[in-house]
């Protein structure tokens, strides 16, 4: 270090220079599959019209060919004592309240990834696990999958669930939106067995409209909300329910994108790596100054 | 400098009593480890769907790597500024740095539930990510880091090449090869010293963007948009206090003269930086109004107060203060009150803040969790031993030069 003459460290600088420049990781441009379309699609939830029947619950297992008890079980409503959430090992669970409206019909909710519009999962995942799709579904994809479980301190709704149990190969489980039936012109599986019509599978810009028509011509049954219609930023699964959502423990969240934030942070920090970049010729400038002063008093 | 101390391996028993101790904690980690790669993260740690992220994250790694800052600071300051005098410093903050992101790097590893596609990022990049960045930066910083101590390891065997019997024939061809990369390495070095202060700066600060978007998940006291600038200005501020703290255990237990002229000297520069610090941090605290927190006792506020009290306002006060700054045990005393905060400060971001919307049970570290993370602290206390009673690492005083020629050139130089 200190041998070093003054020319060497200019030439050497500048290799230094373009072998950082060389290191730079291109803002990410909105990879193709995260694109937000104009016509993705969503479910509308009506809590007021469950019934709390839970063939959803099964029928979702049954078409991810996951371990399920017969469908007649799912009657069972004493499992509604306690709150459940979405786990590894079901992507959605059915959590009932009181009714202010009727104390003899409990409301229902279900719950399960409510695949945001700017999905914090998506946003944060480490490897881009996560994606969007044009169909408004957000997957996970196990092959690029580190298990850092980054995504579930991310998303605002709890959702991702792990299977910490697994040695090997675990994975992180959510409702995927039924992507694989969805592509092929199926329902989702939950929405296809609803015996009432609770949910209802469409575009996002025609469920918006018919919830409004439905607050619209009974406004004395529904809250003025349509949960997710903005919330983070907007999310393609939507709610209607006839009192306040965090009644029916919905978490109280902004309108603003979840990633909003720390996206700005990041690409403050690294736009085009300028700041990077400079502030390592601001340092080789401080170290050769200061070296020259140190001989110059020698 | 160099003419009156130079950097020499040390001369002492290794196994000592606290020496075992150490052995047998570090496997008692290493039996839980095992036990973590056989059943699974569920079966030894209290990790949970509602808290995926426990001590291993919040300690092993966010700590790690704040405590590790020392290793960019002094070489910021010795090698970037040039200011020969703390240069006895700078290779002990080097080689606690290269271990302790060593020591990062498997906790990482460790508690990736895929740890076999560890690589994923190198190709699989997703910049706006905060992790993606802060792993990135910390692979690059710890290539940087094992380039800046090669130095040593080549000085260690120059002139000392002895391989035995049938390696024999190696000794000459081996010793060019170190010569010649020495040589290439003073050449180049200035690169790579710079490359590390950008490269700290930057997953310094990006550690802190990653909680951010854990958003209303994370306590007020913490949450804020200025996370990356906090985590940055305190791992600044524990850069020096940590280099100072661990010179004197060293001194203490390899039974050296504590190098107080550099430590203080070193001292002084602790109070101005942890003063910034404590003004964003009460500054943004003001702004936010989070002060309505505190008058609330719970776990959070008063973890709160501890970490701003005892790690900031009072060893601030103490800097500040001469007798504390000339006293090794005071200033052992204020740079590890430093040190506790930073790491307190870590904990607390990443465990005691979060705070998710759907809990059933409190996240309490099991005694997995627990056990590894000490045997990890173990087996980096031990490495650091074994290596600066291997290498030249610590400054010694020269016997080549007599008390009098010391004088004469110290009193010249200033
Ligand atoms: S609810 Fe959570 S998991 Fe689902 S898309 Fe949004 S951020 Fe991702
Ligand atoms: S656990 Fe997997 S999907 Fe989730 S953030 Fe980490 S790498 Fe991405
Ligand atoms: S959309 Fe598909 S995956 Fe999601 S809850 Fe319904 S059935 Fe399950």
């Amino acid at each position: 270090m200190a041998k070093q003459n003054r020319r060497d460290f200019l030439k050497t600088a500048a290799v230094a220079g373009t072998a950082i420049s060389g290191l730079s990781i291109k803002p990410a441009k909105a990879a193709p599959k995260n694109i937000l379309s104009e016509d993705r699609m969503g479910v509308l939830v009506d809590t007021t019209v469950c019934i709390g029947c839970r063939n959803c619950e099964w029928a979702c297992k049954n078409a991810h060919n996951m371990p399920t008890q017969p469908q007649d079980k799912y009657s069972d409503r004493s499992v509604f004592k306690e709150m459940r959430r979405p786990d590894e090992n079901a992507f959605t669970v059915v959590n009932e309240y009181p009714n202010p409206q009727n104390s003899e019909i409990p409301t229902d909710v279900k719950v399960q990834c409510m695949h945001c519009d700017h999905p914090a999962c998506v946003s944060a995942c480490i490897v881009g696990a996560f994606s969007k799709h044009e169909s408004g579904a957000v997957t996970w994809d196990t092959t690029r999958c580190i298990g850092c479980r980054y995504c579930m301190v991310a998303c605002p709704f709890q959702v991702p669930a792990f299977q910490f149990d697994k040695a090997l190969n675990p994975q992180i489980k959510k409702c995927d939106f039924c992507y694989e039936r969805t592509k092929v012109g199926k329902l989702p599986a939950c929405v296809e067995i609803c015996p009432v019509e609770a949910l209802t599978y469409g575009s996002r810009i025609d469920l918006i409209r018919i919830a409004r028509d439905r607050i619209r011509r009974n406004p004395e049954k529904y809250v003025n909300h349509i949960f997710g219609e903005f919330e983070v930023g907007g999310t393609s699964w939507l709610y209607l329910a006839n009192q306040d959502f965090s009644k029916l423990q919905f978490p109280k969240l902004g309108e603003k994108p979840a990633p909003g934030v720390s996206e700005s942070i990041q690409h403050g920090i690294f736009a085009y790596f300028v700041p990077p970049v400079s502030l390592y010729a601001l340092l080789g400038g401080l170290m050769w100054i200061t070296k020259r002063k140190n001989e110059s008093e020698e | 400098m160099e003419l009156f101390t130079r950097p020499t391996a040390i001369n002492k028993k290794y196994f000592t009593p606290g020496v075992i101790i150490l052995i047998l904690l570090a496997l008692n980690g290493l039996g839980w480890l095992a036990a973590r790669f056989i059943f699974g993260i569920g079966a030894v740690t209290n990790l949970s769907n509602q808290y995926p992220w426990g001590i291993w994250i919040g300690i092993d790694v966010a700590a790690g790597v704040a405590l590790a800052a020392g290793g960019f600071t002094t070489a910021a300051l010795g090698h970037v500024m040039h200011r020969e005098y703390y240069h006895d410093v700078v290779r002990p903050a080097l080689l606690t740095a290269m271990l302790g992101y060593t020591f990062v790097a498997i906790g990482v590893f460790i508690d990736i539930g895929r740890w076999y596609y560890i690589w994923h990022p190198l190709i699989m990049w997703n910049g706006s990510s905060a992790l993606f960045e802060v792993g990135i930066c910390v692979m690059i910083y710890l290539t940087v880091l094992y380039i800046e101590f090669l130095p040593t390891v080549c000085e260690r065997f120059i002139g000392h090449m002895n391989l035995k019997g049938g390696l024999k024939f190696l000794n000459r061809p081996v010793e060019k090869l170190l010569i010649l990369l020495n040589r290439g390495l003073s050449k180049t070095m200035f690169i790579f010293i710079i490359a590390g202060v950008v490269l700290s700066t930057l997953h310094q600060s990006s550690l802190g963007t990653l909680m951010i978007i854990a958003g209303p998940k994370m306590h007020p006291l913490w949450q804020t948009p200025i996370l990356p600038l906090l985590f940055l200005l305190s791992a600044i501020s524990v850069g020096f206090p940590m280099v100072i703290f661990e010179s004197l255990i060293a001194a203490r237990s390899f039974g050296l003269k504590p190098e107080m002229r550099v430590l203080s000297r070193l001292g002084t520069m602790v109070a101005p930086i942890l003063g910034v610090y404590l003004a964003f941090k009460l500054g943004d605290m003001f702004i936010r109004e989070t002060f309505v927190y505190l008058t609330s006792f719970n776990l959070q506020s008063v973890m709160f107060v501890i970490e701003l009290l005892f790690g900031v306002i009072i060893p601030l006060r103490m800097f500040l203060s001469k007798a504390v700054l000339n006293s090794p045990l005071w200033l052992f005393i204020a740079s590890s009150l430093v040190v506790f905060g930073v790491f307190l400060n870590r904990l607390n971001n990443f465990v005691i803040a979060y705070n998710p919307p759907y809990k059933f049970a409190t996240y309490i570290p099991s005694i997995g969790e627990i056990s590894i993370t000490v045997g990890f602290i173990s087996l980096l206390v031990l490495a650091y031993r074994f290596i600066v009673m291997n290498f030249p690492v610590i400054s010694q005083p020269d016997k080549k030069y007599s008390p009098a020629t010391k004088f004469a050139i110290r009193g010249s130089e200033e």
